[in-house]
């Protein structure tokens, strides 16, 4: 279903009335993104054949495993995980483009008119199941935010060990990526967008420096998330920053928020949340795994352990914006978003004096 | 949509490499290492036109380690391609954490250099510099592009017309500069640094008299005048005329940056080994060079000349700062206890026995208290474990030097103990491991426990009868292989049938928190603790060392260990397991194309392994925890909280491996073996010279998504079946023979630090000689990877093909199979190993395992197991069920 002009141009001052309530709402109560969608689209166990459409029939490379392509050969499943996630309590979901650039993509011999298609179309049905959902209920709007992954490639990294100075990218290779990444999930009618699972600052800071110039490009901005992950117990990020030196490598935009993913328990996280808590001037988020991968690989905490464990951020105050990675379901969504509305949200900093 | 206020601007200057600098209006002065510049430095220079950046990165290095907070980089030179260079040697700082941690300064006049470091660098730095000169444009333009990238901006004091070289211009440009940067393009206050031009002084020019004091004058305008703006310069130029005379040079630095700082200089690029401490500058020389600097005389200029002509050459010397001796006899013996120097406690010790009425008060008095501080110190996390065990040693030392003194004084009185309590400490029956338990009983002593350490390999019964007789408030029992577990059930038991009510700590490798609650704990009427490491011995000890804590602290472990029972086996439930005949049916398919044949069959005996080959081969990172300090080598040394420890820790590792190597008083040996062997079903059949020998494995029962294997290493053998000839191979290797008469000597000379130094350099060499072994295989030995071209760090992360699994160890937790392996090789004969009856090895410092080539091998869990594969796994070792489940408690999956 394509939009009409009008129903694009309500829709866009509708959007734009939607920031302002966002920061309002973010001020008044913790906002809850969603979980996994792997571990959703697992559930469903697809086939070879769900990731191609017709176009893809004959492609060379297998695509299974390819999640970004199923939001438009199997809508339907993107779209029910969305719903769920909604009904489970979700303000906020994210995008199926984790791996939406044209270098995540290579891996799959997928070109630029594949990755535009990706983050058009899974802003498009991203969009309608929040409009519907919205419908439903209006005074509990809900957001789309368009999800730019860390890519596969490191920037401040050799993937060569003998020769420590190579780089696999360019800076510039990654800011025309993100840009390209960005434009079509604005186009596609997203609320924010979302900077995760950064392991490389380098690499952020090209997606930042790519949107700062998207939105300069089309006279508009939008709220930015941004959100770290901390890889090793000692607090760092793989790249090999604090979480102090990351939030001040990418406090030169007017974020909506910082904050973590993935990576670590929910309970290994506090002490660097407590980082971004004392200094960080825009909303802090967490979206943890359940738990630490078992022996093989699969998460295992249940929804009441997670929610009992994120509770604490809520209880000292870590956060505004709570939500699940790897592993979690709308199952832990919905006992993370109860457990949530028992509590005040963070107050900023400029807030506290 | 702008959120633009909600960022707070407090004109704080953060700036940021692997870690924070924070640069506030109380901040003293951050300097700028200056050596990594091709225009200042002749040397960087000639490095970079060579193309010797590691020879460049050892200089960036050595800035920070000499205490730059920020390192400029400069590659300006004609000859050179700027670009180039800046990107190579900014991508390689990226990969050295210990230059990396601190933020960088691109330096640069050419603004296509200055892009391209902006590229490489994930932190937040700051460009120098851009200014007007250009025009306002293509300054908007620029100072446009270093916000997006997140930079802080240097900002020359030059425009149009030229440079800025009176206090008017200065005042002038930083203005304007000010104005456009906050007003046109946004750039926050806080980021904006002025170089406000430092020009040299005493050159004879008339019109540079003033040049020292307009920076100053200039610098206090801006900062008053320009809210945020913050003042650099590279301060050397000042005394570019007196080249050569390092004393006047340095005095003239000092006393510049004084002034410099008290009119509001932030930073400053500076040669820290060309700076005076301002205080103990000569003071005619200081005079003088206030006068040049401040414009104070007409004839400032000729006075320090004449002076310089006198003092030529003299630099600053360095002094071993003994200044500690001066102080009283108490503070003196703190000072040795918290600083670890014992060189001179023998004599202090002598000096305190004189003035005090007993020996004992000594202890009692100065001792200890230096011994509490190192106790709140280390408490706080001020101090770390090797310190501790250093201090631990001077305090010995002296305790031993008063021992005389006092058998002479109990001779005639009578005894009277003065300890916080006693704490019995033993590694249990079957296990030799002790590493653990002598740091934990070092932190202990150190908190005024007297310990009664029995040793290793103690049987319950004289673990018990030495409590009883030495009378202990508590008995703490370590072990590290899996079987201590069982064993240390046993001991509980049996203290509960003697009806004993004293606390049991338990700790070492293999020792949970969950193991304890649901196995010792109920079987021990009295409180039963584990204890995860040497920092939390002492608190928990002191929970039963006074008579009225015990009943509370008792109840609460017990409650504690309780819940977690009841929590463990409700989230047991949840585990869903396979029958071992499912779990075969999916066991992985590999092929058998490609089987190798080792070079030889049968054993092949390493005498005398060259340590220093092994050397190179260290994995550090877990000596490291050995000594409980967290983080990966090498960045450990840069630690933040740890690195100045690690440090030292890693320097005197290396100090006595020199020692143990130029002495050769360890030596290393091993012996391989390799075997025809067949796979049939979770068996390996291996053919030996006295016929077939049978291996046993088990295979993971854990369910799985539906397309994943269930894994046993058995599997990576030829099944008989397909009728190839497949191969097996076995090692055990030692770096451990020769070290008891070392650790001997260290005990003797009451030198905990070195004993448990020399076994952890020895568990390393042995952990290096099992990946040189398994190296050897497989090029040459086996040589099934003959082209292998793996670096040291590859390999310590098992980047290679094939694995060499250890019995007792996740992939074959079966301990018993080691006494076959050990039969096998004869490795008791041949290298000196031997086992216990629980199958430790001895000495510690020693690997054992098997070789499997296949490349899809690789390590897993096997995680818990069935009944039916118990039941079934018995029958095929002709061992009883209990037998196997005894040597297996850790991974049944039933009670």
């Amino acid at each position: 279903m394509a939009h009409s002009p009008l129903f694009s141009m309500v829709y866009r001052l509708w959007t734009i009335d939607n920031n302002m309530n966002l920061h309002e709402i973010l001020n008044q109560r913790i906002l809850i993104l969603d979980g996994a969608m792997g571990t959703m689209i697992q559930r469903y166990n697809l086939e070879e054949e769900d990731f191609r459409n017709e176009a893809l029939k004959n492609h060379s490379k297998p695509l299974k495993g390819n999640n970004d392509l199923l939001s438009f050969t199997r809508p339907d499943v993107i779209k029910a995980i969305h719903r769920q996630y909604f009904d489970a309590g979700a303000d906020i979901i994210e995008t199926n483009t984790f791996s939406g650039t044209t270098i995540a993509q290579n891996d799959y011999d997928l070109g630029q008119e594949w990755v535009d298609k990706i983050n058009f179309e899974s802003a498009k049905i991203a969009r309608e199941v929040a409009d519907e959902v919205t419908a439903l209920n209006p005074n509990k709007p809900r957001f789309v935010a368009g999800a730019m992954g860390p890519t596969n490639r490191t920037l401040s990294i050799s993937p060569d060990v003998n020769d420590p100075g190579y780089r696999a990218i360019l800076f510039d290779e990654l800011v025309s990526a993100y840009k390209h990444q960005a434009r079509k999930l604005i186009e596609g009618g997203v609320d924010i967008i979302l900077i995760e699972t950064i392991f490389d600052t380098l690499n952020a800071k090209a997606a930042l420096f790519a949107v700062d110039e998207l939105f300069e490009e089309i006279g508009k901005s939008y709220p930015i998330m941004i959100s770290g992950t901390i890889t090793d117990a000692s607090g760092r990020t793989l790249s090999g920053q604090t979480t102090e030196a990351f939030l001040i490598s990418m406090q030169h935009m007017p974020l909506l928020s910082i904050g973590l993913n993935c990576a670590l328990g929910a309970s290994a996280l506090r002490p660097y949340l407590q980082v971004l808590n004392n200094n960080a001037p825009f909303f802090v988020s967490a979206y943890p795994n359940a738990g630490l991968p078992n022996e093989f690989g699969q998460y295992d905490e249940s929804p009441a352990q997670m929610a009992a464990q994120v509770e604490v951020f809520c209880q000292e105050g870590l956060v505004n914006i709570l939500g699940g990675c790897c592993g979690t379901t709308p199952d832990h969504i919905k006992a993370i978003a109860e457990m949530a509305g028992r509590y005040e949200p963070r107050k900023l900093l400029v807030d506290r004096r | 949509m702008d959120y633009g206020q909600i960022t707070m601007n407090d004109f704080t200057l953060k700036l940021s490499g692997l870690e924070p600098l924070v640069i506030t209006k109380e901040t003293n002065f951050v300097n700028v290492g200056e050596r990594t510049n091709v225009t200042g430095s002749k040397m960087f220079l000639r490095l970079i036109k060579e193309g010797n950046f590691d020879a460049a990165l050892a200089v960036a290095r050595e800035q920070v380690e000499g205490g730059a907070q920020i390192i400029d980089i400069n590659m300006d030179e004609g000859m050179i391609d700027g670009v180039e260079a800046m990107t190579r040697f900014l991508n390689l700082i990226a990969s050295e954490p210990d230059i990396s941690r601190v933020p960088v300064m691109i330096d640069s006049s050419k603004w296509v250099i200055i892009e391209a470091g902006l590229k490489c660098v994930q932190g937040k730095c700051v460009v120098n510099s851009i200014s007007l000169k250009g025009g306002e444009a293509e300054f908007i333009q620029q100072a446009r592009t270093i916000k997006r990238f997140g930079a802080a901006v240097i900002v020359m004091l030059f425009d149009e017309v030229g440079q800025a070289d009176n206090f008017e211009r200065r005042i002038e440009i930083a203005e304007r500069a000010y104005r456009i940067l906050t007003e046109i393009v946004k750039f926050p206050a806080g980021d904006i640094i002025f170089d406000p031009n430092i020009f040299p002084v005493a050159t004879g020019m008339e019109e540079h008299r003033r040049n020292a004091i307009d920076y100053f004058r200039g610098s206090k305008w801006i900062v008053e005048n320009l809210p945020g703006a913050k003042i650099s310069g590279g301060v050397s130029n000042v005394s570019f005329s007196f080249r050569g005379n390092d004393k006047v040079r340095e005095a003239m630095h000092s006393a510049f940056l004084y002034h410099g700082i008290q009119n509001g200089m932030t930073m400053g690029i500076v040669n820290p080994s060309q700076l005076e401490v301002y205080d103990q500058i000569d003071k005619d020389l200081l005079e003088y060079v206030e006068d040049v600097l401040l414009d104070r005389k007409d004839d400032a200029t000729e006075r320090l000349l004449e002076y310089a002509e006198k003092v030529k050459g003299k630099g600053k010397e360095k002094v071993i700062d003994l200044e500690w001796r001066n102080a009283p006899v108490a503070e003196r013996l703190s000072n040795a206890l918290v600083k670890g120097i014992v060189e001179f406690i023998d004599e202090d010790t002598e000096e305190a026995r004189k003035q005090f009425a007993r020996p004992l008060e000594v202890i009692e008095g100065p001792l200890m208290a230096g011994m509490n501080i190192v106790g709140d110190l280390f408490g706080s996390g001020k101090m770390f474990l090797p310190q501790v065990v250093k201090s631990a040693r001077v305090m010995k030392k002296a305790v031993a030097y008063l021992m005389p003194y006092m058998e002479e004084e109990k001779r005639k009185s009578g005894d009277k103990s003065t300890s916080q309590g006693k704490i019995l400490m033993a590694t249990v029956k079957g296990d030799v491991h002790d590493i653990g338990k002598n740091i934990v009983g070092v932190v202990l002593a150190c908190n005024n426990f007297e310990i009664i350490d029995i040793g290793v390999m103690v049987p319950a019964e004289k673990i018990l009868e030495a409590a009883i007789r030495e009378n202990v408030q508590v008995i703490g029992l370590s072990g590290l292989i899996t079987p201590s577990l069982d064993e240390m059930v046993y001991v509980a038991k049996e203290m509960e049938r003697l009806g004993m009510k004293i606390p049991l700590l338990i700790g070492g490798a293999t020792t949970s928190r969950a193991h304890t609650a649901v196995k010792i704990d109920p079987v021990y009427s009295g409180p039963v603790i584990h204890v995860l490491d040497a920092s939390k011995s002492v608190p928990v000890a002191q929970n039963f060392i006074s008579p009225d804590l015990i009943a509370p602290a008792t109840a609460k472990y017990k409650a504690e260990y309780e819940q977690f029972r009841i929590d463990y086996k409700n989230r047991r439930k949840d585990k869903n397991f396979v029958t071992l005949e499912k779990a075969r049916a999916h066991k992985p398919k590999l092929s058998f194309d490609n089987l190798v044949t080792p070079s030889f069959l049968g054993t092949m005996v390493f005498e005398d392994f060259p340590l220093e080959k092994l050397r190179e081969r260290i994995d550090w990172t877990p000596f490291f925890l050995t000594w409980e300090l967290a983080g990966r080598y090498p960045a450990i040394l840069d630690d933040k909280v740890v690195g100045v420890e690690a440090t030292k820790l890693f320097k005197d590792a290396n100090n006595l491996l020199d020692k143990v190597i130029a002495e050769k008083l360890l030596t290393a040996k091993a012996v391989v073996g390799f075997y025809e062997a067949n796979a049939q079903g979770d068996d390996v059949l291996v053919q030996t010279e006295n016929g077939t020998q049978t291996f046993s494995f088990l295979r993971q029962q854990n369910e799985k998504a539906a397309d994943q294997p269930y894994h046993c290493l058995a599997d990576y053998v030829a099944p008989a079946e397909i009728g190839k000839k497949d191969h097996i191979g076995f090692f055990a290797v030692t770096a451990g023979i020769g070290i008891e008469p070392l650790i001997e000597a260290f005990e003797k000379d009451h030198d905990d630090y070195n004993s448990i130094m020399i076994k952890a350099v020895a568990d390393r060499l042995a952990e290096a000689m099992a990946e040189k072994m398994h190296e050897l295989v497989r090029k040459e030995l086996w040589g099934f990877a003959k082209d292998e071209q793996l670096s040291n760090d590859d390999i310590i992360r098992e980047k290679y093909d094939s694995i060499r699994p250890a019995p007792g160890y996740p992939a074959c937790p079966d301990h018993t199979e080691k006494r076959k392996l050990f039969d096998l090789l004869k490795v008791e004969d041949k290298v000196g190993i031997t086992l216990t009856e629980n199958f430790a090895m001895y000495p510690t410092a020693a690997v054992s395992g098997f070789y499997f080539a296949h490349p899809e091998s690789k390590y897993f869990a096997v995680g818990k197991i069935q009944k039916d594969q118990v039941e079934e796994y018995a029958k095929r070792k002709g061992e009883s069920i209990e037998y196997v489940e005894k040597w297996l408690a850790p991974n049944l999956s039933y009670e």
